[in-house]
C-alpha cells in the first residue's frame, strides 16, 4: 500500500481528553481509517484543528502499545489553545510522524540520563518507556525534571510511579516552592554534579526550553560528559514537516527532518546564535 | 574516631588543599545538627558562621512582607550554607532552614576571616572554591528569573 500523502492530513478522533495541568491536556487519537502508523520516541505529529491551523506536537505515548497517538498539548497560541479546548469525540487532521527519534540504540549498554524541564517531559515520556521495555539493555537510567513550580509538575503520578521502581532513579527540582515542598528546589542544571554520573558510559537526553538546554548541556559538560553523547530535542517552527518550507530550518539543518532530536556537538556552534 | 581535619580533607570543597591549611580550617570548624524544621539562620542575624552539609537538605528562603517564606534554592550533601561571612557587613541575606534531619560542620567565619587574613594564601585558596560556587549560583539564578517554564 502506497504511504500517504505526507502533506494531507489523515482525519482522527479524541477518545480521550485528560487534563495535565492548567492550559495543558493529554489527548488520545485514534485514526478515523486505517491504523496507527508506528512512530519513533522522539517524534513528532502536525496536528490540525480545522478552520484554525496545524501545530507540531510532539509524540508522548508508549510507541509499542496501545493503538492511539497520544500528544500532551499546551495552550501557547492559537492552534495549541484550540487542541487543549477539543471535547472527547471531535475530529482533526493528522500528519506524520515526522523527524528524528531518540537514540535509544545507540545508548545500549550506556547509563542514560534523561534532562526535561517543564513539558519537556511529554516528547521524553516515549523514550522512558522504551528504556523501562528492554531494561535489562541499560545501565542506570536516571530521569531529572525541573519545573516552576511543585503545581506545574507534569505526569506527577506517573513521575511518583517511577521513583518507586528500584531501576529507575527520578529527581525532581522546581524553581519556586513554599515550605511545604520537601523536594529539590533550583534549576534542574544543578542536579547534574550531584547526581554521580560516569560520564564515560552516560548518554543525555535533554527536551525542555532551548535556554534550560543550553544550561543543562554546559552542566553535562562540565560533568565530563561528551559533546557527541548529548541529544537535544529542538523545537522550531515547523510548518511543512517535510524540509520544503524553510520555516524550522536551523543553521545548515531542517529541525522537521534533521531533528527535533540533534546531537549537540552538531548544533553547539549555532545554538546561542540570536539570528538563528 | 574520623577528625574533623580528615572529615574536612575528604570533602569536595577542599580538594587539593594543603595539609597545613586544612588543620588551620579544622580549628575553626565544629560538628553541627539540625532538626528538621530547625534554622542554621535567619536573614539579618550576624553571618558568624558558615557550613559544609555531610547530610540532608537545606532550604534558602527569602521573606516577603504578608506573605509566607519562598524558598528559591535547596542544597545537599557536599554543598556549602553561606557566603555572607566573607564580605562585610557579616550579616545573612536570607534565611536557611533544614528541610530534613540535617548533619553539617559548622566553621567559625570570625575565626577564618582572621587566619585568612593572617595567611593569604590560605585566603585566596578558600577565594578560589567560593567564587565557582557563587557563579554557579548567579548563573542558576538568572535562569530562575528567566521562568523558561511560563507561558510565552
Amino acid at each position: 500500500m502506497a504511504a500517504p500523502d505526507p502533506f494531507l492530513p489523515q482525519p482522527w478522533r479524541v477518545e480521550r481528553r485528560r487534563r495535565e495541568l492548567i492550559g495543558a491536556v493529554t489527548l488520545e487519537l485514534a485514526p478515523l481509517a486505517g491504523e496507527r502508523p508506528d512512530f519513533l520516541p522522539g517524534q513528532f505529529n502536525m496536528l490540525y484543528v480545522f478552520g484554525v491551523g496545524e501545530v507540531a506536537i510532539s509524540l508522548s505515548g508508549d510507541a509499542e502499545r496501545g493503538t492511539a497517538f497520544v500528544h500532551t498539548v499546551r495552550n501557547v497560541g492559537a492552534v495549541s489553545g484550540a487542541l487543549t479546548r477539543l471535547e472527547v469525540g471531535a475530529s482533526i487532521g493528522v500528519r506524520g510522524p515526522f523527524g528524528s527519534g531518540w537514540p535509544l540504540a545507540e545508548a545500549e549498554g550506556a547509563d542514560v540520563l534523561l534532562v526535561a524541564g517543564g513539558l519537556g517531559l511529554a516528547p521524553l515520556r516515549p523514550a522512558v518507556y522504551a528504556l523501562l521495555a528492554r531494561r535489562e539493555r541499560y545501565g542506570r537510567v536516571v530521569i531529572m525534571v525541573g519545573s516552576r513550580s511543585p503545581e506545574d509538575i507534569l505526569y506527577r503520578r506517573e513521575l511518583e510511579h517511577w521513583r518507586r521502581r528500584s531501576d529507575l532513579e527520578v529527581l525532581l527540582t522546581v524553581d519556586h516552592a513554599d515550605a511545604d515542598w520537601r523536594g529539590h528546589v533550583g534549576v534542574v542544571p544543578a542536579l547534574i554534579p550531584h547526581a554521580g554520573l560516569d560520564p564515560v558510559e552516560t548518554l543525555a537526553l535533554v527536551c525542555g526550553p532551548e535556554v534550560m538546554m543550553r544550561f543543562t548541556a554546559n552542566a553535562l559538560l562540565a560533568a565530563g560528559i561528551r559533546p557527541e553523547r548529548i541529544h537535544l530535542s529542538m523545537e522550531r517552527n515547523m510548518k511543512c514537516a517535510v524540509a520544503q518550507c524553510g520555516h524550522c530550518q536551523f543553521g545548515p539543518f531542517f529541525v522537521c527532518r534533521e531533528g527535533p532530536v540533534l546531537r549537540y556537538d552538531r548544533i553547539a556552534g549555532i545554538l546561542a546564535v540570536p539570528e538563528i | 574516631m574520623e577528625s574533623l581535619e580528615d572529615i574536612l580533607g575528604r570533602h569536595p570543597f577542599f580538594a587539593g588543599f594543603e595539609a597545613a591549611h586544612g588543620r588551620l580550617v579544622a580549628g575553626c570548624a565544629r560538628n553541627v545538627r539540625f532538626a528538621a524544621g530547625q534554622y542554621l539562620f535567619r536573614e539579618g542575624d550576624p553571618a558568624d558562621e558558615f557550613f559544609l552539609i555531610r547530610h540532608g537538605k537545606v532550604a534558602l528562603e527569602l521573606i516577603e512582607p504578608g506573605r509566607p517564606p519562598v524558598v528559591f534554592a535547596t542544597l545537599g550533601e557536599g554543598e556549602i550554607v553561606g557566603a555572607s561571612w566573607l564580605l562585610p557587613p557579616y550579616r545573612w541575606r536570607l534565611a536557611a532552614r533544614a528541610v530534613e534531619l540535617t548533619r553539617a560542620i559548622g566553621i567559625d567565619a570570625a575565626c577564618l576571616r582572621g587566619k585568612c587574613e593572617a595567611d593569604h594564601h590560605l585566603g585566596y585558596e578558600m577565594m578560589k572554591r567560593f567564587l565557582p560556587i557563587l557563579v554557579e549560583r548567579l548563573q542558576a539564578t538568572r535562569l530562575q528569573l528567566l521562568d523558561v517554564y511560563g507561558k510565552r
